[in-house]
């Protein structure tokens, strides 16, 4: 075995690659080749470290030195000055505060703040290395199911932790493995939902660059508990990088024999196959996504029957999300109990959240459940870039609801969430300050479902329809009173009577800003007026701008 | 192929061994000055000298890093030997050979190779 006194990591997520993390990678390379180090210091790709706003991001072990924006012309010094000469870089350090460099990972706000289950290994491994997954505790979690648990023990163990689904919906995990594994039927399935189309919403890509194994012994704990041999992951198009690694994790489990027959020396059976979507929000849908795999069009179908009874090819199947596909090993391998030592009582673990609009920090965190918004977007996130007002975070995507300044208190839970009218949902958190205008963003939201909304059932194809004409009209000085009065109409209706939550949630982000934020609707209509001045078509602010809610 | 949990507990002590340098710094730390005169002495021989004795006998899990001038250009190469609850002992003059010997003695068997050191400081 070849001994490296250090190891650069490069994270290699989609968002530091997309900031040239890949040419600082290859720069590395060459640079350690060209000084003689290239036997000494070993450069290992890792997934999404989370701090995207700072990437690239490379942190150099023993000393786990974090440094930030590296560019391709900062290699040749940061090697000579690091590597060779054991002098820190300084002008690429981490920076809270102008004055004050942080050295080290540990060292970071943003980190300190965090709890990592499910990003356990993210940007700590490297994502194509089985032995590094395994170097970590990896699919030991399986070993022990199988060699050591009752399938109806596994089972148990998830109920007990409290789990519950990751894609938005809140549903008990351990529960809907009861549901299937009591389902009548030789053959099973389970399926991860990766069809991750919430727009601002980018951890389950993150997750399976950065840890694909995590997912697939998830998916072989499932398929255990409940009697399934075969497993499909079904994935954007999108996701190019996050395709290719997990079929370069599945191609390594494989060989190692932690998918494939007799797992564990035991009598279990079980593979994976990855299936590419072609790109329709709707094919998050559970069933809409069971239709598109089965190679029909991607529209939702009638439940109940429920996917645990007659889900994928008409038989019974578990559909996860990939975030919760990823608590199940560490629940596996640590217990019930000790998962619900984080989070909260109706919701314990934790969750993966993706920050993205006007806060300062950017990226991929988790944190156990129940945190405030307040401690997200002011303690991990570091606030509001330019000194400028919180004016609201829209929670869970698209589909969630939009949480004015006075809500900042409120914990982050399925149960909290839901009784101020929004939804944890997907993890997105959107962040905005108070340039933006309320109506003008509730518009593009209406435009958004109206584009995506599958055709099938007409409350969703009329309604989505009607929510965008109504807000072009307010936003362009068109709308009376009694358009807010037919808004209303049709969120009710189409929170009844839409066949899945695509139409059910598209008045969401509407009614909640409608609530929250009213006075800017009634400027818009009444006064003919835009307070940030954002709505062109009409009168540009008065002297100050009204503040909107900010804190 | 993994037919057991005690066959997947071997394959992880292996991979775990060559994360070593990802967990941190260890107990027993090496450090090689790397100065402009440490190199010139020829300290890049004595860093490869050191990685390949550490890797022949197993030590991923001693600590390797590299160090600026300390101002004693003169006993350049130096080396430092940091063991736990025991003061630093500085090497000077060290080349390839002197360094395996200071891995073997010194890092392993617990004995200060006397005759090389140039200062101990806790």
């Amino acid at each position: 075995m070849r001994f490296y006194r250090a190891h650069v990591l490069v994270c290699a997520g989609t968002n530091c690659s997309l900031k040239g993390s890949q040419a600082v990678r290859q720069r590395l390379l060459n640079e350690l080749e060209e000084v003689g180090l290239a036997d000494e210091v070993k450069v290992v790709e890792t997934g999404c470290f989370g701090l995207c706003e700072q990437g690239p991001t490379v942190v150099v072990y023993p000393e786990g030195v974090l440094y930030c924006r590296v560019t391709p012309d900062d290699v040749p010094e940061l090697v000579r000055e690091h590597l060779l000469k054991g002098r820190r870089l300084e002008r690429l350090l981490y920076r809270e505060e102008a004055e004050k460099a942080v050295q080290t990972v540990p060292q970071v706000d943003f980190f300190r703040g965090q709890q990592r289950i499910v990003l356990r290994n993210c940007g700590v491994i490297d994502p194509e290395s089985i032995e590094e997954y395994i170097a970590h505790g990896g699919y030991e979690a399986l070993g022990k199911a199988l060699t050591e648990m009752k399938p109806a023990e596994v089972v148990a163990e998830l109920k007990a932790s409290g789990l519950r689904g990751r894609g938005g919906a809140g549903f008990p995990t351990g529960l809907k493995w009861e549901f299937a594994a009591k389902a009548q039927g030789d053959v099973k399935y389970i399926v991860c939902n990766a069809d991750e189309g919430e727009p601002g919403t980018f951890k389950d890509r993150l997750i399976l660059e950065g840890d694909p194994h995590a997912v697939l012994e998830g998916m072989a704990i499932a398929g255990y508990a409940v009697g399934a041999r075969k497993g499909y992951i079904y994935i954007r198009g999108e996701y190019a990088l996050s395709i290719e690694r997990l079929e370069e994790a599945i191609k390594q489990a494989r060989k190692m024999n932690f998918l494939g027959d007799g797992v564990f020396g035991t009598e279990f059976a079980f593979d994976v196959e990855v299936r590419v979507g072609a790109g329709a929000y709707v094919c998050g849908e559970e069933t809409a996504l069971f239709e598109s795999l089965e190679g029909r069009r991607g529209e939702p179908r009638l439940k109940p029957p429920y996917p645990t009874e007659r889900g994928l090819f008409g038989k019974p199947t578990v559909i996860n999300n990939v975030e919760t596909l990823a608590n199940v090993a560490p629940i596996i391998l640590n217990g019930a109990e000790w998962y619900r030592g984080f989070g909260t009582e109706g919701s314990p673990g934790t969750k993966v959240f993706t920050l993205t609009g006007d806060i300062v920090s950017e990226g991929l965190i988790e944190v156990p459940m129940g945190i405030t918004l307040r401690e997200i977007v002011f303690g991990i996130g570091g606030g509001i870039p330019g000194g400028r007002a919180f004016k609201m975070a829209q929670t869970g995507g698209t589909s969630g609801g939009c949480l004015p300044a006075e809500l900042l208190d409120v914990p982050m839970d399925y149960d909290e969430l839901a009784k101020a009218g929004s939804a944890l949902g997907s993890g997105a958190l959107l962040i905005m300050d108070d340039t933006h205008c309320i109506v003008d963003i509730a518009r593009v939201f209406a435009r958004f479902f109206e584009h995506e909304s599958c055709g099938k059932c007409v409350p969703c194809r009329e309604g989505t329809m009607r929510i965008h004409d109504i807000m072009t009209r307010i936003a362009t000085g068109r709308a009376g009173e009694k358009d807010l009065d037919n808004l209303e109409a049709l969120a009710r209706t189409m929170t009844m009577a839409c066949l899945c939550p695509l139409g059910q949630a598209a008045p969401v982000p509407i009614m909640t800003t409608l609530k929250y934020f009213r006075e800017e609707y009634d400027a818009h209509i009444k006064e003919k007026r835009c307070p940030t001045g954002t709505c062109r078509d009409l009168a540009a602010p008065a002297a100050t701008p009204a503040a909107g809610k900010g804190v | 192929m993994v037919k057991s949990l005690e066959e997947l507990a071997k394959i992880r002590e292996q991979a775990k061994k060559a994360l070593a340098a990802r967990e941190g710094e260890a107990e027993t730390k090496i450090v090689v000055g790397m100065g402009t005169c440490g190199i010139a002495a020829g300290a890049r021989e004595v860093m490869a000298a050191i990685l390949d004795e550490l890797a022949k006998r197993d030590l991923g899990t001693v600590t390797v890093t590299q160090t600026g001038c300390v101002g004693l250009c003169d006993k350049e190469p130096l080396v430092d030997v940091i063991k736990p609850g025991q003061p630093k002992v500085t090497y000077g003059r060290v080349d390839a050979e002197r360094a395996r010997r200071i891995v073997a003695q010194h890092v392993v068997n617990d004995q200060v190779v006397g005759e090389w050191v140039v200062g101990t400081s806790s």
